[in-house]
Formats: structure tokens, sequence, C-alpha cells
């Protein structure tokens, strides 16, 4: 066997994100690697290419074992990552991109110097086997995103790897260049390089794939051969699995007739196109998207933190002119974002001044009076009882010594602090444990059933058939298909969001 | 203890210098000590905030600067202004010079929070800018013959005390309140600690810093109205070599560079420390140049202990 994964487990902190997987793959042959978002393809091969080291269980790499401790380690061994996001110096040249890790010398003199023609070869050799006509010293910033992408790809072939890791990355290439792509796979495959290609478009893997493995929550749940002919609903079911439990608790109470919240037409440059939608009071919309089809970019842009380049925003029938943040939690739409640390918490401050910080001008005449914090602890108390946080001290305890679940809470908290009349909550349980999801969902239904609505974005569609009373599926910046409480299928959501129009 | 710590330095520093220091334990060096620390604390003050929200002001001993001199041809009659009656000219130089201060620090917070510049840059630029304008506009000149009652300001009493002490005590009482007791004190330490929370969490980020360097040219103005009063003149150069004093008792007082954490009664042991030093070395005899290595060491020591602070809290 040319590599061989065995027992391989991997945690953060309390979250599992691989569990015991075994995975053998032989010399040139192609291996696609298909799941959900967060099923754990990502960091299964990072873990190859030695950004992540597993927790338990071991890599046999050529009949060696391999324990990289750094991406340069596996570059060494002979593995090369196309990631999903590129990783280029956009200041640079594509020759100086292309030898990044390691410019050619020369000796002039006794003096050791850039080898400029060497280099310039090589570069040049690379390009066109990625099929890129164009100037090595063009700077990767005026790229288009295509361009990038296949320069991503020269870069992963320059080291002359014997296995090549690609991650989603047709993704904005064209079908001529994606063809392109193909042809340059197999033929890498006929040079007995071997190939793991991970991606959402299931086609594209039963087309390449010898072998085509399934992971779901961490667990590598099948793999099939070429001689299997499996179809792409095989595999779909393969990465939902599990039945949906009752796991969500009940909400009684349904939508009313009032829209409160409405999108016309939302445009953003390359992000986002023609967004329309609108929301009911005491609704949960729910709204899916694979990783890059601009959910969290829409809601940003909605909240005013990114740039809207044309549409209209209306709030209970009226047009929102500027939408900023502090217009928003005047209105009582409150965002909670996806990324705790980037920008939902202050995680040096205590979890009084982090629940009480949006707030602040409700308990006080203006900026520059008094706060009334008498008033205002007393209703952080009652918050912080209704959001069932754990913790020792309100008032000298860092929130970032706080579990991920009760971090979750305390952002929350200081949303229902405002007391919303819209919640937006981007991700509302990622990486959360399961006790503190179930007290989020069940604290989101009560809300609901008081008068608030939700627009919900999820990349886990469970969670948005349990909590939903309608969905939106996002693909390529641009609402695709919308889903009535009565049709949710989980196939036919994800259907929906993989199914590329090309 | 850890808490405390600054406070009992101080403390045994004092008790320390005051057996072994010939001339430290008396009436007229304390008096000395007072007055030397009120100016510096009160530009400390505007500085901390300004360092809270992830900041820094360079600029402000050109503040001092431009101010003492605007001040200067205001209020001198040795020049043209000519306004008779004697206490408007005071209330109108004393105006002018927290107004040009305010105006400066304007300029710097729009440049860093509507422009996007770095604090660093900006206020470099602006201290260049104008050290340059207060010695080119003066022919780097003093200005002498202010009004007698502004000379006087530090033998003036009220309420037993010299006005001094009462602006000190304002300044630190204003300072303090701004950042403990209201919703602009809670924005300045939230934008430090992390803007872009504070910006999702509807804070006016572009304000608060704004206000936070209009504060510093506020206080550093103030500053210069005690320093111009006590050397009776008013000069292009005021204040050039303090800078580093002015952050340094910042940083003794424990505030962090990145923004976000530091407390006014911290930052007020940072300048009583720092006049201890400089007034005792200087008792000693030792020269001007071996106090400077001494207090750039220490501020020094500061931030790397703040460095080590930081890392072991995480």
């Amino acid at each position: 066997m040319f590599l061989e994964i065995q027992r391989v487990t991997k945690n953060f902190g309390d979250v599992s994100v691989l569990k015991d997987i075994n995975l053998a793959l032989k010399k040139g042959t192609i291996l696609g690697l298909v799941g959900e978002n967060g099923a754990g393809k990502s960091t299964l091969m990072n873990i190859l290419g030695g950004i992540h080291q597993p927790s338990s269980g071991k890599i046999i790499f050529e009949d060696k074992s391999f324990t990289p401790t750094s991406p340069s380690d596996s570059l060494r061994a002979g593995i090369s990552l196309v990631h999903q996001e590129l990783n280029l110096f956009y200041n640079l040249s594509i020759n100086e991109n292309l030898h990044i890790t390691g410019f050619p010398h020369k000796k002039v003199g006794g003096l050791s110097i850039l080898d400029q023609k060497t280099a310039r070869i090589k570069t040049e050799r690379l390009l066109s086997a990625v099929g890129l006509d164009i100037d090595p010293t063009a700077i990767v910033g005026d790229l288009s995103s295509a361009q990038k992408q296949l320069v991503e790809i020269a870069k992963a072939l320059s080291t002359s790897p014997r296995l090549i890791i690609f991650d989603e990355p047709k993704t904005s290439l064209t079908k001529y260049e994606a063809d392109n792509l193909f042809r340059l796979i197999q033929e890498l495959k006929s040079q007995q390089t071997t190939i793991i290609y991970i991606s959402h478009n299931l086609d594209d893997v039963i087309q390449l794939g010898d072998q085509i493995s399934v992971l779901r929550d961490g667990v590598l749940v099948n793999t099939y051969n070429r001689e299997d002919k499996i179809g792409t609903s095989q595999l779909i079911n393969d990465m939902i699995g599990r039945e949906l439990n009752h796991f969500y608790p009940i909400r009684n109470t349904k939508p009313e007739e009032e829209t409160i919240f409405q999108t016309n037409g939302i445009y953003a440059k390359g992000l986002l196109n023609d967004i329309t939608f609108e929301l009911k009071k005491k609704e949960v919309l729910g709204l899916y998207g694979l990783v890059g089809a601009g959910r969290s970019e829409m809601v940003r842009a909605l909240y005013g933190l990114d740039a809207l380049d044309g549409g209209s925003i209306s709030w209970k029938n009226e047009e929102v002119l500027h939408p900023t943040p502090a217009n928003w939690v005047r209105k009582k739409v409150a965002l909670l974002t996806e990324d705790r640390g980037e920008d939902g918490l202050l995680p040096d401050d205590t979890m009084e001044k982090n629940i009480a910080l949006a707030s602040l001008p409700t308990y006080s005449k203006n900026p520059g009076s008094i706060v009334n914090w008498r008033e205002l602890k007393k209703n952080i108390l009652k918050t912080v009882q209704a959001t069932k946080i754990k913790y020792h001290s309100l008032t000298d305890q860092s929130v970032k010594l706080l579990s991920g679940g009760n971090q979750q809470k305390v952002i929350l908290s200081k949303w229902l602090l405002t007391e919303p009349e819209l919640l937006i909550i981007d991700e509302p349980t990622r990486g959360i444990d399961i006790g503190a999801k179930y007290d989020i969902y069940d604290l989101i239904n009560k809300l609901v059933e008081n008068g608030m609505s939700v627009l919900m974005v999820s990349s886990e569609i469970e969670e948005l058939i349990g909590m939903c009373d309608r969905i939106l599926v996002m693909k390529q910046g641009t609402i695709s298909n919308e889903f009535k409480k009565q049709d949710f299928n989980r196939s036919a959501i994800l259907e929906a969001a993989l199914h590329t129009s090309e | 203890m850890r808490k405390n710590a600054l406070f009992y330095l101080c403390l045994i520093y004092y008790l320390v210098a005051a057996l072994l220091v010939p001339g430290f334990f008396s009436a007229n060096n304390s008096w000395s000590l007072i007055f030397n620390l009120l100016p510096l604390l009160i530009a400390a003050i505007g500085q901390m905030y300004v360092i809270l929200t992830g900041g820094i002001d360079l600029s402000a001993t050109a503040i001092m600067a431009t101010s003492s001199v605007v001040g200067g041809y205001i209020m001198s009659s040795d020049y043209g202004l000519n306004i008779p009656l004697s206490p408007l000219v005071l209330v109108v130089g004393v105006a002018a010079m927290l107004a040009i201060g305010m105006l400066i620090g304007l300029i710097n917070g729009l440049s860093v929070s509507i422009l996007g510049m770095p604090a660093f840059m900006v206020t470099l630029a602006t201290m260049i800018f104008f050290n340059g304008l207060a010695v080119w506009i003066t022919g780097s000149q003093n200005i002498y013959n202010l009004p007698e009652a502004f000379n006087n300001l530090f033998y003036t009493s009220v309420l037993w005390l010299p006005i001094p002490i009462w602006i000190g005590a304002i300044v630190l009482l204003l300072g303090f309140f701004i950042l403990n007791k209201t919703v602009l004190g809670q924005w300045i330490y939230a934008v430090g600690m992390n803007g872009k929370t504070a910006r999702v969490s509807g804070i006016h980020v572009g304000a608060t810093t704004v206000f936070a360097y209009v504060f510093s040219g506020f206080c550093v103005s103030m500053a210069a109205i005690l320093y111009t009063s006590r050397l009776e003149t008013a000069s292009p150069v005021m204040g050039q070599n303090i800078l580093l004093d002015i952050i340094g008792a910042v940083i003794i007082g424990g505030s962090s560079l990145y923004g976000g954490k530091g407390k006014i009664h911290m930052t007020t042991l940072g300048a009583v420390f720092i006049i201890l030093l400089d007034n005792s070395l200087n008792l000693m005899g030792l020269s001007y140049f071996m106090i400077m290595i001494i207090k750039g060491a220490v501020i020094v020591s500061a931030v790397l202990l703040n460095e080590w602070k930081q890392k072991s809290t995480v």
C-alpha cells in the first residue's frame, strides 16, 4: 500500500472531529472524498498536510511511519495540498509564488545568488502543465480567480509530489479550464502520482475516483470502488445518514401574516446576486448553502458589516437607507456572527461587560451620561438565567476561559438583553456540545413564541429542518431554492445546494 | 498583592529616597514633586484614553508646544491682540490653547478612524508638523510678558489649595468618570479590546476613537497651560523631552499597548513613579543624560513585564 491511515482520531478540545478513520490507497490511484460541511474532510487532509497532528492512530506512507509536525515535513515527504482557500502571495509574481519555499541558487564568484533563469524555465514548464498561458512575471493579485486557482495547482506540482490532495479545486474554473484540470489529473495518474480529490460535486468525484470514501460527522461511513458503479443518490444518503431524531424541541406557534423584514435585489459585486426574500413575524427562516455559497456574506452585508452595491432592505415596511450595525441594534435587530472569537466576544473581558455591550445606550440617557449599572446588572442576571450559562463569576472571569457552548450563550445573552425582534444567527451551534445545543434551540423557540423572528444560517441541514418554518438554499451568491416545511427533505435540500447548472 | 505592587513600589521608593537622598524630604521638594506631577499626570490620562482604543498619540508634546505658543501670542503684551481687560485676555487665551489642542486631536482622530491610517504614522506626522510649525512661526523665540494673573496660577489658592491642584483633580475625576461611569467609557474599552466585536454590537467605533484623540488633545493642552504658567514663558519647544514620560507613565501603570486594558489609578501611580525617579535622580546629581538612560531602561522593563503578564494569563 502507498498510503495507509490507521485508526486516526482527532479531537479539538472536547469535540472530536475525526473518529477512528481507516483508509488505504494504492499508488497511482485517485481517491474521491465526499462529506457534508464539517464532516471532517479538511481536517483529515490537514493531518496529511502536516497542519494538524492526529490525537491517536498512525499513518503509513510509502511503507514508513509518517508523523509530520509541520507543512514542510509533508512537502519534503512528497505530499502537496491544493487548498480550497488559495494560499498565494498576491503581491508577488507567479514565478516568485511558485518558488516561495526554495528559489534556485547559483554561485557567482563565491556568492550565492538567485538563479532567475532556472526558476523561469521551471515556472514555464509548470504553467504549461496546468494549461495556463501567461507571463510568469505577472503579479498574482492581478489574475482572475480561475487563473489564481491554476497557479495554486502549479505550485502544488512544483515539488514533484507523489501524493497530491485537491480540496474543491474547480470552484472558480470555467468548463474549459475544468476539462483541462481533469486531463491533468489523468496524466498525473498515468505517471503514478496518487491523488485525493475532495469535492461537493458528486458527478466529478464519481467520474474521477478509482475509490470513493464518504465521511459523516468524523466517521468514515463507506468506501466504494469504481466497480461498484454507485450513483449520486447513494452518496447523498451516506453523507446524511442518521435519522432525524426528536432532538429538536417543539415550537407551539406558527408564523404570522405580517412581513417584518424584506430584501429586494440585494447585490454585492462578485459575492451576492439579486437576493430577494421576506421574513414573517414569529417565523424561523433557515438559510442553507455549502461553504462559499455566500450565506455569511449575505447576512453580514445586510447588517452593514460589508459593502452592498445595490438592492433595498426594508424593516417593518420602511426602507432602511443606512443599514449599519448601530442602526440595526436601535431597530432591535441582532446579528450573532459565525466566528465567536473574531467578532463575537471581548475575549479578555468579563461576562458582565460582554453581555452589557450592545445594550449600554438603553441604560443611559446618552453616551456621555451615567450607565444605570444597577438596573443593567439585574437584567443581565435574568438573561444569564434564561440562557443557562454555567459560570463562576459575572465580574471576575474572562470569557475566553468559558467553554465554546457557554461562550455562545454569552453572545446570545448579549443580544437577548437588547430584546431583539429579529435575531439573525449564523451557525448557532457550531463547535458546541449537545447540551448547550439543546438549550439554545429551546431558548430560540421560547423567544419566537413570544414574538421574535429568526433568520438562521447553518451548514447543518438537520438543524435547519428541526428548527425552521421555511428554508432558503443559497448557491453561488444567490438564492436558488425555497423549501416549505411540508417539503423538507434532506436529500432534496442537499441536492439543491450541490447541483451546479453547468 | 500583585494588584497593589506598583503602589508599594512607589511607597518604598519614596521612603528610601526620603532616607537616602539629601533634600528629597523637604517642604520645598514636596511642592516641586506635586507641581511636576500635575502636568505629566494630566497628559498621561489623555494618552491613556488613546492607548485604550489600541492607538498611540505621539503628537502629545507637539500639541503642547503649539498650544503654548498660541496662548502666548494671544496673552503676551508683546504681541498685537491687545485685548484690554486682563480677565478677558486670560479667558480667550486659555480657551484658545484648549481649542487648538482639541483641533489637532480631531485631526489625529479623523485620520485614524475615517481614513484608516495607523495611529503611529498619523501622530508621528502631526508631531513633526506641529513641532515644526511652532518653531517656525515663533522664529524659535520664546514668548514672554504673559499676564501676571496667568503667571501666578501656581501661587494662587482657591479653598486653601493652589489652582493647578484643582485643575489636576478635576481632570483626574473627569477622566475617571468618563471611563468608568459612562457608556462612552465602556465603548473605549470595547473598541480597544476587540474593534470588530464592538462594531457588530452597534458601537460607534469611529466616533469613540475620535473622542479619545480629542480628549488627549484637551488634556495635553491643559498640561501646556500649567507648564506655560510655571515657566512664565510660552515656548515652541515645550515638553520636547517628556513624550516618553507621558507614554511611560501609562505603560508603567500596566495599560496594554494592544488596547482595551488600563486603569486611571494605575496610570496615576505610573506618573507618580516617573516623577519620583526623575526628582530623586536629579537630587543625586546625576546628569540629564544618565537620567534618560535610567528612565528608558525602567520603561522598557515595564513593557517587558506587561508582555509577560499578557502571556501568562492566556
